[in-house]
């Protein structure tokens, strides 16, 4: 279980988050939504370990992120699409692999590539590869380490209709296998046709968290206009 | 320990095989190397006795600057396409991609030291063949120290706008210490005195290394984990 408690970020005087509790329980899909600058990258980022919070405890499963061996229980797929342009296909993955610890990669590594479709371009720079593939090599990248956690930023934003049915795909196949996987999003029908729970950010505060209901998903625009247009 | 040594020779491998494809630290490091042992050729009578007393800091000078070109893509290159995140994201501990930066820059700056050193030793007239055991540890040791430091800075100047302008102001002052030594044990070893009252500096070398190599592993988490 992730449990986020108490958490505030400060960037300045700006509080990012505020007061923040939260608890994903171990197997659930939740999506993340929100507006702009409601903290859902800030909270994201936190989870990655990449950033501390202010104040407040962050704990998967009751220790700290920072661990190494809690690291590797986590897969990201950020902004960015976090991949080296002068090194292959299969470098990059291998690199990954060496840092995670994963044993044996070569087999791992051709079945995602593979499963990618980049087989056919393992030993091409993934600078001369098409965005499309590039993506499709930046979701290989967190997900082929099995990790326990995913945590997805905008993971649907600028993907191709390939890439995306790749990652939906990938995403279920999570759920069904027991991981907990959280995405942050603006698009609330992708997310909600793949989410089992769903957590709303407003302006650093978490507006609403439950689970992820038919009705719900009926409207889910007025769902999320109620959560986010209250006034400040 | 070897959670500390596999990662960050993974990290190591990666920049070196990145930099070997991209060439573009490499090649702008040597070409600012040459051209500025050029030029201090034409100021100085290369034959003169004086150039020889001046010979190690025209030298340190130059891999100095050169260095700061290196260490100024260190992290840099971690920005394109967000890889740094990944980096950060992934179980190896903050100091063990420093230790990793820091080999790969040392690596780097070694390789433009020895390609530029019977360049300026052919300019300068200065021999240097006959001590070159001497010599090869005063750069280990020197170069170490100097890309240690420079690569923490590095990190901590990722996102900053004017990176360029700001490492060298940061890094230069901290390794006054290492650039000392390093100026006089090279003169030393060129004029041909011995070496036996200069193991001071030898001795600072060391100890500025175990020093601030230590302390930026147990820094370097506060810097790339805001």
């Amino acid at each position: 279980m992730i449990a986020v408690q108490g958490v505030w970020k400060f960037f300045g005087d700006f509080a990012a988050l505020r007061d923040l509790r939260l608890e994903i329980t171990r197997g659930s899909t939740t999506a993340l939504l929100g507006r702009n600058g409601a903290g859902k990258t800030t909270l994201l980022r936190m989870l990655a370990a990449l950033s501390s919070p202010s104040r407040g405890t962050i704990t998967l499963d009751g220790a700290g992120l920072r661990e190494p061996a809690q690291r590797r229980r986590i897969g990201v797929i950020g902004h960015g699409i976090s991949i080296y342009d002068d090194l292959t296909a299969a470098e990059n993955l291998e690199f990954f692999a060496s840092l995670y610890g994963v044993g044996a990669p070569g087999a791992k590594i051709d079945q995602w590539l593979e499963t990618t479709g980049l087989a056919r371009v393992r030993n091409s720079l993934a600078r001369q590869f098409s965005r499309g593939m590039r993506q499709r090599l930046a979701i290989a990248r967190a997900f082929f380490h099995e990790p326990d956690v995913l945590l997805l930023d905008e993971p649907f934003t600028a993907l191709d209709d390939r890439a995306a049915e790749l990652l939906a795909g990938l995403i279920r196949q999570a759920h069904e296998r027991g991981r907990t996987v959280l995405i942050s999003t603006h698009q609330l029908r992708e997310a909600l046709a793949l989410a089992t729970d769903v957590a709303v950010l407003d302006r650093g505060r978490l507006a609403f968290h439950g689970p992820n209901t038919a009705d719900l998903q009926t409207a889910p625009e007025d769902f999320y206009r109620r959560f986010t247009e209250a006034p400040a | 320990m070897r959670e500390l040594l596999g990662p960050a020779l993974a990290i190591a491998r990666k920049d070196l095989r990145v930099e070997r494809r991209s060439k573009e630290v490499v090649n702008a490091a040597f070409s600012f190397a040459l051209v500025v042992l050029l030029l201090f050729s034409f100021t100085f009578d290369p034959s003169g006795d004086e150039v020889r007393t001046m010979s190690g800091g025209l030298l340190w000078l130059v891999y100095a600057f050169a260095g700061v070109l290196v260490l100024n893509r260190s992290f840099a290159r971690e920005t394109q396409n967000d890889c740094l995140d990944a980096l950060v994201a992934a179980p190896a501990s903050a100091a063990a991609i420093l230790l990793g930066k820091t080999l790969a820059n040392t690596v780097l700056l070694l390789a433009l030291e020895a390609a530029t050193l019977p360049v300026f030793t052919i300019f300068y007239n200065v021999r240097w063949d006959f001590r070159l055991g001497w010599l090869l540890v005063v750069l280990v040791l020197a170069t170490w120290g100097f890309t240690v430091i420079g690569t923490v800075f590095s990190a901590l100047t990722v996102n900053v706008q004017l990176r360029e302008i700001m490492l060298p102001l940061l890094v230069f002052p901290i390794t006054i210490p290492v650039l000392m030594a390093a100026v006089q044990l090279t003169t030393v070893i060129f004029t041909g005195e011995p070496m036996e009252p200069e193991m001071v500096w030898v001795r600072l070398l060391v100890g500025f290394n175990v020093i601030f190599t230590t302390l930026a592993g147990a820094l370097v988490e506060y810097i790339l984990v805001g």
